[in-house]
């Protein structure tokens, strides 16, 4: 019993981690109408952003999150703009396999930047916390807290602001948006950065747990990808909804297939969930 | 270099066939594979395990590549087929990093990362030298077989049908097409071109492993088709050619930029690769040899 607990804690800690890099690309597929496969590296970009302000210049992992937030922001606001907005009007398609392409090149910069060698971040080794059977990380414990922060702000950002209301109306209805006034390209912008940003932030909180390296982002692609589907493809709730039910099936998939094959269990909730209920469990309202 | 040469244009006839595999499903259906080097691996350790596994003559195993690839192919579009078109292009990547994870941990099937070696390749040893050209004009042969019949599929009105659901699917489904059942078959038939390909491969090189089919390659077929030109039978046989000769050119680049390490060198050209495909898309998306839009027909 006290096993499958374990598992279904540490299914929620890796859901929290998750769900910040879903949201992101929740939120861009919902405003921008294209899925971007781009998000992989932009969360790579964002992984080794923190790992240099964290090992060169001693930032805590507050700090760090920070700068890889802003700087993948700020890379896939550039990278979009370069890339991607001429050739959205030629379909969704076009557009999701050129971010395939902008992924590679993100990559190979961080590769050819970097290397391909193993980094981890500089943090004090703590040692487990016990509850009777059952074992917590304090380094786990504080990524996934700092994951809920982060979805609670993105919430208030889309709750609160103006900008926030804007991106809820283009993703609802971008004809009605744009009859109200709303400038979609400003209201692109904001979902980029903001997307791009909570890619780069769940790079980060992806590594801290282990390491990272070129490859990082496109390990958990699948596994965003599947949290985004099962929750509702283009819905903000829905992406942490899915993220945390892939999380608790991952962990618990452990109990009847090899570790290596986690990756395979996003697979198989996509085939499930698409071939059954496509909208996912919260449909496709956005927020 | 002679051997070079041909090492170069047998792969890219391995490409060439890819290549026919996506135009026939995105020029043809407008439907995108993001799993190529999935469909490509299935094919490739079907046919190995069929004549190295089981000892069974080569076109035994070609058969195998074609039928599991049609298989997999069933299994991925039957889930998606209703849906809009980008679900298809994520289940698909999902398909060919399961497909891969599957090839690393069924050691007792595929032998994982160590792969899978000596793989029969016709007359090898009776050939001698002469295996590597007569395999390129086999592999030739048989690219310009799947293009003939592609071709004949694209005039025929079945190809008109699929790139009527292409241009507008609840149109080509209001003209009485059975969409999704003509959906599922191209996607069928194009997986098993994939798989074919595969196949092709592993018989040539006799060695397969998990690393040999990364999601790179998937990339380099969509920039051959669409720099060959999307939904033209012959465009995607010139990408491919195309491609792989910018690929070794690549090399010859990167290589000569001083100072560089090694994996710094692979870097660059993937990027490359990426980039080109990016500005392929923005400066020319018809490629160099665009589709033929037939005229109405006066009544």
């Amino acid at each position: 019993m006290s096993v499958i607990l374990q598992l279904i804690l540490n299914g929620v800690m890796t859901g929290a981690l998750l769900a910040v890099p879903a949201i992101g690309f929740s939120a861009m597929f919902a405003v921008l109408r294209y899925p971007n496969f781009a998000i992989a590296s932009y969360a790579t970009v964002g992984a080794f952003a923190a790992w240099v302000v964290n090992t060169k210049s001693g930032f805590g992992v507050g700090p760090s999150i920070a700068v890889a937030f802003c700087v993948a922001a700020l890379v896939g606001a550039l990278c979009e703009r370069a890339a991607m907005t001429p050739l959205r009007p030629s379909g969704p398609l076009a557009a999701a396999i050129a971010s395939i392409a902008l992924g590679v090149v993100l990559e190979n910069v961080v590769r050819f930047a970097f290397g391909n060698d193993l980094k981890a971040y500089d943090l004090p080794i703590l040692r487990d916390m016990r509850f009777g059977d059952i074992r917590i990380g304090p380094q786990q414990a504080q990524n996934a807290a700092i994951a809920v922060g982060i979805m609670v702000a993105v919430f208030a950002f889309l709750r609160l602001t103006r900008v926030g209301r804007a991106m809820r109306a283009v993703a609802d209805n971008p004809d009605l948006a744009r009859l109200k006034g709303i400038v979609p390209a400003r209201v692109e912008l904001a979902a980029v950065l903001v997307g791009c940003g909570l890619c780069g932030a769940g790079g980060v909180l992806i590594g801290l747990d282990t390491s990272i390296d070129p490859l990082t982002g496109f390990r958990v692609l699948l596994a965003v990808f599947a949290a985004a589907v099962l929750g509702g493809l283009g819905s903000v709730p829905g992406a942490v909804v899915g993220a945390f039910a892939l999380g608790v099936a991952e962990e618990l998939s452990l109990l009847a297939v090899a570790p290596t094959y986690r990756a395979a269990v996003g697979f198989l909730v996509i085939l499930i969930m698409l071939t059954f209920r496509p909208r996912g469990i919260m449909g496709d309202r956005f927020a | 270099m002679t051997s070079y040469l041909f090492f170069i244009l047998t792969i890219g006839g391995v490409y060439a066939l890819l290549a026919q595999s996506l135009n026939l499903i995105w020029g043809g259906a407008g439907m995108v594979n993001l799993g190529l080097a999935g469909f490509f691996a299935v094919g490739a350790y079907a046919s190995a395990l069929v004549t190295k596994g089981a000892g069974l003559p080569i076109p035994l195993g070609l058969v195998a590549a074609l039928i599991v690839g049609a298989v997999s192919g069933l299994i991925v579009t039957l889930s998606t087929v209703r849906l809009r078109d980008d679900y298809l292009a994520i289940v698909t990547l999902g398909f060919a990093e399961t497909v891969r994870l599957i090839a690393l941990n069924e050691t007792w099937l595929t032998r994982g990362s160590d792969g899978i070696s000596g793989i029969p390749g016709p007359w090898r040893a009776e050939l001698g030298p002469l295996f590597h050209p007569l395999y390129c004009v086999f592999v030739f042969a048989l690219v310009l077989l799947v293009y003939l019949l592609v071709r004949r599929l694209d005039n025929a009105p079945y190809g008109r049908a699929l790139k009527a659901i292409r241009e507008d699917q609840e149109l080509a489904s209001f003209a009485g097409k059975p969409v999704l059942r003509f959906k599922i078959e191209a996607f069928a038939l194009s997986a098993a071109i994939a798989a074919l390909a595969g196949a092709i491969y592993g018989h040539y090189t006799s060695y397969i492993a998990p690393d040999l089919f990364q999601p790179l390659i998937t990339i380099y077929i969509f920039l051959a088709v669409t720099a060959g030109g999307l939904g033209r039978p012959l465009g995607p046989v010139l990408g491919a050619y195309l491609v792989i000769m910018f690929l070794e050119g690549t090399r010859f680049i990167a290589e000569a930029i001083p100072g560089l390490a090694a994996v710094q060198v692979a870097a660059v050209r993937e990027m490359l690769i990426g980039l080109a495909l990016i500005l392929v898309l923005r400066l020319r998306p018809q490629g160099l040899l665009p589709e033929q839009r037939r005229a109405i027909p006066a009544n």
